[in-house]
């Protein structure tokens, strides 16, 4: 059942700030149609650029996604950049009253969003000055690629929302709610998050070791023979493709390479996951593309 | 202040039939005895029981002792899926469909785990249809059992469940159905029309008996393992003391599903083909999922492009208290969408905006005609708040 505030259900019903301003200073697109949600924030700060003129809004969602946008103009509006720097996920579920704890992800997508139209701002007049853009080091790396959520992002949302259970993670940032693959990884990102903020807050984050492989392919310069191609595609299938799908009781097996066709068949719960084809083209593909070549294309058979 | 209940959510649950209620009463008071027992007090409970069997044989076209009582239509898909696996020791695959209610998909996800069933899954394609040549090719003298539903609960679309027994049976694999969604809404005879149907499973308050309460469907001399064991009850096939007065209820409400089978697939399908055809001319980028021409009379399942389905849902309930479901992820309970529509291979775009609609006798002209009314300006005004549709 719906479990919202009375404000959340006002700003769904009557949405503040509805639109795209033609003249804005920055605009932040996050999230997409294939998630289920998705939200287009546009901003237009003051002549002295210190302050958010006005900000509107466009939200493909749920009632919750739709409210917590709705709020986040509201909320910019009339703030310093720099106060708008700091805006949380925590700051929009309050402003609402609160949200329910499944829908949390909601109020994480409107703060994404000011930090993509921030980031754009930057970007479109570095002459602003704008507050922001240090970027975390090695931790912009997809995760979970059902939602193509980032290491940097689980670990931003645990740190912002003292998030201590997996559970949790997946409501605040959907990472791990698609095929659950990726629920060990995160467990690990978790449970170092928690080491660190128990010891020494300020630590600073480990170097990610690079994988075997992706050595190989960086030692590999110029164009790779077929042979060559062939056994990295085999490489990768073995060490990343295939203990990925068995971590969620599927399996896969190479059955054919040609050129940069790569033929397989899904095995396990693979073979009848619903999911296969976005698992297919979004995953194994991107990996094998990632580590062997971009012209790679990948097809299953029965 | 108080405004009525506009339900359009039949296939999740049905109101008890007011006569249902009424016969359901005494069983809840005075006739409180265990059919079992051996007194006289205990005469018109196990006499309610046996007469109850007799209304679900005559709806299904079955005998009464081809009646198992259970708790629910879950409980029946299980005993029907696990026993095939005791009964049959050298066949160890089964086959279904992706499209099945969780109540049999995660049994076989179980029996794959814990027993070492390997279950093979029939696709389906964008209609959400199934193709009789795969089914032939994936059923084999090692299967066990083939369980297809005999209609899907989001699209309606029937299965061929005639066809598929019949194949079953020519590689000598039992044959089950999950009827849950189609009792009361299309009719079945098992006797003369679906003789190669092993077992089937429906359950109570889909067809407006109360929850709590299903049937197992097990074809006379066909071998089968009691899921639940303990007492004599039900032949020795379903240990635990009867829930007199719920069954009391479904058979009452079988007997109200045969009275009303044509009313079923005369005005309620009109109005349902009323309401699809109103949303379709009101509402641009919407499209009806399923297979038209073989689907259930009650059910409209309709993707609305660029906008999500829980926002449609919220706004039908604040408008005009309607109750509806919607496929999509943010009413699913998990983060995806429903993997019927997924199964189908629905576009993405609209994938979340689906709806379902589904109706009973209980339904007016005048609730279509109020959601015909309603739907139209909360797609317009949802569509205006989605980045989503405007460039295309």
């Amino acid at each position: 059942m719906w479990n919202y505030t009375d404000k959340v259900k006002d700003h769904f019903q009557n949405p503040r700030n509805v639109g795209v301003l033609p003249d804005a200073d920055g605009i932040g697109e996050v999230g997409n149609i294939i998630c289920g949600d998705a939200m287009k924030l546009s901003v237009k700060l003051t002549e002295d650029r210190k302050r958010i003129a006005d900000a509107r809004f466009q939200t493909f969602g749920c009632a919750s996604a739709i409210a917590s946008a709705s709020a986040l103009t509201e909320i910019l509006k009339g703030k310093t950049v720099e106060e708008a720097s700091r805006l949380t996920n925590q700051d929009i579920a309050d402003y609402l009253g609160s949200l329910p704890e499944a829908k949390m992800h909601c109020s994480v997508m409107g703060m994404e969003a000011f930090q993509a139209a921030l980031a754009d701002m930057r970007k479109k007049h570095p002459e602003y000055n704008l507050p922001g853009g240090e970027e975390a080091e090695g931790e912009d790396r997809v995760v979970c690629q059902c939602f193509q959520v980032t290491e940097g992002k689980i670990r931003e949302v645990v740190r912002l929302n003292h998030l201590t259970t997996l559970e949790q993670v997946t409501y605040y940032t959907k990472a791990g709610g698609g095929c659950g693959g990726c629920l060990e990884e995160i467990q690990k990102i978790l449970e170092d998050e928690l080491k660190r903020a128990g010891a020494t807050p300020a630590a600073s984050s480990p170097a990610a070791t690079p994988s075997p492989i992706a050595k190989t392919v960086k030692e590999n310069v110029g164009p790779l023979t077929p042979f060559q191609k062939m056994r990295m595609i085999q490489e990768t299938f073995d060490a990343i493709i295939r203990p990925g799908l068995q971590a969620d009781g599927g399996d896969a097996e190479l059955v054919d390479v040609s050129d940069d066709k790569v033929l397989i068949r899904l095995q396990g719960h693979c073979a009848t996951c619903a999911l296969a084809d976005k698992t297919i083209e979004h995953w194994i593909e991107a990996k094998l593309r990632e580590k062997v070549s971009a012209a790679i294309t990948v097809s299953a058979v029965k | 202040m108080s405004q009525p209940i506009l339900y359009l959510d039949n296939n999740a649950t049905t109101c008890v039939a007011p006569e249902v209620f009424q016969a359901m009463a005494p069983y809840l008071q005075q006739e409180y005895a265990n059919p079992s027992s051996v007194y006289p007090f205990a005469g018109a409970p196990a006499a309610a029981l046996e007469h109850a069997r007799e209304q679900l044989a005559a709806l299904l076209g079955a005998t009464p002792g081809e009646i198992v009582f259970t708790s629910c239509g879950s409980e029946s898909d299980n005993a029907a899926l696990r026993s095939a696996f005791k009964t049959q020791a050298g066949r160890r695959n089964l086959v279904t469909t992706c499209v099945e209610h969780p109540a049999v998909l995660n049994t076989c996800r179980d029996l794959a785990e814990y027993a070492g069933v390997h279950v093979d899954y029939l696709s389906v394609d964008s209609q959400g249809r199934i193709d009789l040549d795969e089914a032939r090719a994936l059923i084999t003298e090692e299967t066990a059992l083939v369980s297809v539903m005999f209609a899907n609960n989001e699209t309606g679309n029937i299965y061929p469940i005639r066809e598929l027994s019949q194949i079953a049976h020519a590689k000598g694999a039992l044959f089950h159905t999950d009827a849950v969604q189609a009792i009361g809404k299309i009719p079945m005879d098992l006797q003369r029309d679906l003789t190669e149907v092993d077992f089937l499973s429906l359950s109570g308050h889909k067809f407006h008996a109360p929850k709590g309460v299903g049937v197992l469907y097990r074809r006379q001399f066909v071998p089968f393992a009691p899921y639940l064991t303990g007492g004599h009850q039900e032949h020795m096939l379903r240990a635990g003391t009867e829930n007199v007065a719920s069954i009391v209820g479904l058979g009452k409400a079988a007997e109200l599903a045969m009275a009303h089978l044509e009313e079923e697939n005369g005005r309620v399908k009109a109005l349902r083909d009323r309401l699809q055809e109103g949303l379709l001319a009101t509402c641009p980028d919407a499209m009806v999922n399923g297979d038209l021409e073989h689907r259930l009379p009650n059910t409209l399942n309709i993707c609305f492009k660029y906008i999500e389905g829980e926002s449609i849902l919220l706004r039908l309930w604040d408008r005009a208290r309607v109750c509806a479901s919607s496929g999509s992820a943010c009413t699913t309970g998990s983060l995806e969408p429903s993997h019927v529509l997924r199964a189908m291979g629905l576009d993405y775009k609209a994938l979340h905006g689906t709806v379902r609609l589904s109706l009973s006798r209980y339904n007016t002209e005048e609730e279509i005609d109020t959601v015909l009314e309603i739907m139209p300006p909360i797609i317009r005004n949802l569509r205006e708040l989605s980045p989503f549709g405007r460039e295309e």
